[in-house]
């Protein structure tokens, strides 16, 4: 009597499951992934950026990233700058809103002077490197309308195909296709195809570990640039969660002390 | 010399701190070419110099309190005057939730603008280092920052005031009779020994960025009247009047529009008066299917005083471009040019950077002046066009 129920029930399920258009699969493919990544409350973490042109010419950059997670919002993140040297000192603050612009500020420490800086420019570059400031900043669920492909071997595991589809109309990008690993919901392959909707960029994640128990990280995201040969290999390190921090940590006067 | 004593006092407790705490910096040699001759004989040409700026910091309770320390060294080969010693910083700060206080020697920016820093008031400029006043001396301090739902509100008190330093009798980019630096006439009895008080609230309410702000005691930007030095040469005596000063800064972020304001009304100096500052960044992103960001500026400059002012930007414009090319080199560049509309006199500015690896930067800056009216201010510096190359090494 029970397994006939379970059987019942996984028909009608299934039954749903065909019902649903790619367009709400892949919607709730990203959810998950999003349900499952909140609650982490905040995070700090060391990042060396390993920018390489198409020569090979190697060119290193040191920043730490504070992270703090708002209820209803955007994440608040605060970057500060160690290498390259004349660049020390200097901080990024950023408050990412889940529709419209984010706010955005940056702290010149030679003047001691603090810049609220337009923040459209989702396109541009991040400190020189083949990361777009939209490929960095918080992935909430709003920025993009998607649409399921197919399932797909992923290197050992199996993974959700999706298309996600930039909402802003400054995005960089007509579409990216999203490889999402099917037990943990984490990214592992990213392609990003520009505005003339060309093949633009390739981003692998690796080495993944897990953090109080829940959320994953990975410790390498390694960006390619097809058109131009550059690519950025981004290191995270020393990831600490349950920091303590306050929106005090993130507001204009922090800006100033970030060292 | 105070700086010194200073120094040398604070030197050795700075030592004791230094093997937990961080050292950064910069030295940078510097070659200043000067294109025309100087209107004056004794003027010298084109110069090299050396400076050197170190800053130790070290902080502790999770941050809760820090100490930072930043000498500033210029050894110059031609104007002794332009040749000094300053502590930039030297303070010890504490945080807590809702309140941040800061004692020592430091500084502070105030404004929005990028043609005329207006509302900016708390450091003295450092004239000697760059005719555009961007560099400031140390100014000692008690900061105390209120942190509140209805903004932040920075409190001062500032006993012992710097004097504005100047190019000497042998420097370029000086007034036609040289201003004297160690003598300056006081309005205040008190003289340099007088303690200014200031006030300044700051919020940001959705795209606008707005501050408030009041300075109460001796200016930063100095009269002068003719006079003789301890030599016997005639000089300009500065003289620094005791002022009141409201200060208003505005900024609007509107996507990939920036809109700027800045306004005064300064009391103590003759008559009370207005001064204001305003105009927007427009920025084109991605420009020629390249990385490259490129910035168009307008400001307009105003002054009350009209042909009075004590500055030269009383009705002028300002319009310049910053392109930034985003490439790993960080290299950047800003020009721009000021046009006083009722005289027609020009200044040409150009500044340029780019890193090599990790440690190198090179600087280009140039300023260049045009059909300088007789009757501008900017008169006795119409022969100092200059090209200037500084290479930096960081650490």
């Amino acid at each position: 009597m029970h397994r006939i129920f379970v059987l019942l029930l996984s028909l009608v399920l299934s039954e749903l499951v065909l019902a649903q258009t790619p367009e709400q699969q892949g919607l709730e493919i990203a959810q998950e992934g999003d349900r499952r990544d909140s609650g982490f409350v905040d995070s700090r973490a060391d990042l060396t950026m390993l920018l390489k042109n198409r020569h090979g010419d190697e060119s290193l950059r040191h920043i730490r990233i504070r992270t703090l997670e708002v209820e209803g919002d955007g994440d608040k993140s605060m970057s500060i700058f160690d290498k390259p040297f004349d660049v020390k000192g200097t901080a990024f603050l950023s408050y990412s809103h889940k529709t419209g612009s984010d706010d955005q500020w940056l702290y010149l420490p030679a003047l001691k002077r603090v810049k609220r800086i337009a923040s459209r420019n989702k396109s541009g570059s991040f400190m020189g490197s083949e990361f777009a400031y939209e490929d960095i900043s918080s992935q909430e669920v709003e920025k993009y309308t998607y649409k399921y492909l197919r399932d797909e071997a992923c290197g050992e595991r199996e993974c959700f195909v999706i298309e996600r589809y930039p909402v802003d109309e400054y995005s960089g990008y007509t579409r990216q296709v999203a490889w999402i690993d099917k037990q943990e919901y984490r990214p592992a392959k990213i392609i990003f195809y520009d505005r003339k909707n060309a093949l633009l960029k390739t981003l692998v994640y690796n080495n993944y570990n897990q953090y109080l128990g829940r959320y994953w990280r990975a410790e390498k995201m390694f960006m390619e640039n097809h058109q131009t040969g550059k690519s950025t290999l981004l290191t995270w390190t020393n990831y600490k969660f349950a920091n303590a921090f306050t929106d005090r940590d993130f507001d204009r006067n922090s800006l100033k002390r970030a060292r | 010399m105070r700086s010194l004593v200073l120094l040398a006092v604070f030197i050795m407790p700075v030592m004791s701190l230094a093997s937990e705490g961080t050292w950064s910096g910069n030295v940078a040699l510097e070659w200043r070419d000067f294109l025309q001759s100087p209107l004056a004989g004794e003027q010298q040409g084109d110069s090299m110099s050396l400076s050197f700026q170190p800053e130790y910091y070290r902080q502790w309770n999770n941050g809760q309190q820090a100490f930072r320390f930043t000498p500033f060294v210029r050894i110059d080969g031609k104007d002794q005057e332009r040749s000094h010693l300053d502590l930039r910083e030297l303070s010890w700060t504490y945080v807590s939730e809702e309140w941040e206080l800061l004692a020592g020697v430091s500084k502070v920016y105030w404004g929005v603008a990028e043609s005329l820093h207006l509302v900016d008031i708390i450091n003295q400029t450092d004239l000697v280092e760059n005719p555009d006043g961007e560099e400031k001396l140390g100014q000692p301090m008690i900061k105390l920052t209120l942190v509140r739902d209805w903004g932040d509100l920075d409190l001062f008190i500032l006993p012992g005031f710097r004097e504005r330093t100047f190019p000497g009798r042998r420097g370029r980019l000086r007034t036609q009779v040289p201003a004297s630096n160690g003598d300056a006439d006081y309005a205040s009895s008190a003289g340099r020994e007088h303690i200014d008080v200031a006030a300044r609230w700051r919020k940001t309410l959705g795209d606008w960025d707005i501050g408030l702000s009041h300075f109460s005691g001796t200016a930063r930007q100095p009269l002068f009247r003719e006079g003789t030095n301890s030599a016997g040469r005639s000089v300009l005596i500065p003289v620094y009047d005791t002022i009141d000063q409201t200060g208003l800064d505005v900024q609007a972020t509107k996507g990939d529009w920036l809109w700027k304001l800045e306004a005064i009304s300064r009391s103590g100096q003759g008559e009370r008066f207005s001064a204001a500052v305003g105009g927007f960044e427009y920025t084109l992103y991605g420009i020629f299917d390249s990385g490259a960001d490129l910035g168009l500026l307008t400001e307009y400059l105003y002054d009350e005083r009209g042909n009075a002012a004590t500055t030269p930007f009383e009705d002028d414009v300002f319009i310049g471009a910053r392109l930034a090319m985003n490439d790993v080199a960080s290299s950047e560049l800003l020009a721009g040019v000021i046009t006083d509309l009722s005289n027609g006199s020009q200044a040409y500015n150009l500044e340029a950077s780019r890193r090599f690896g990790q440690h190198w930067k090179l600087n280009l800056e140039a300023r260049l002046f045009s059909n300088i009216n007789a009757k501008d201010l900017l008169a006795a510096q119409r022969n100092d066009d200059y090209v200037q190359l500084e290479l930096a090494y960081y650490f």
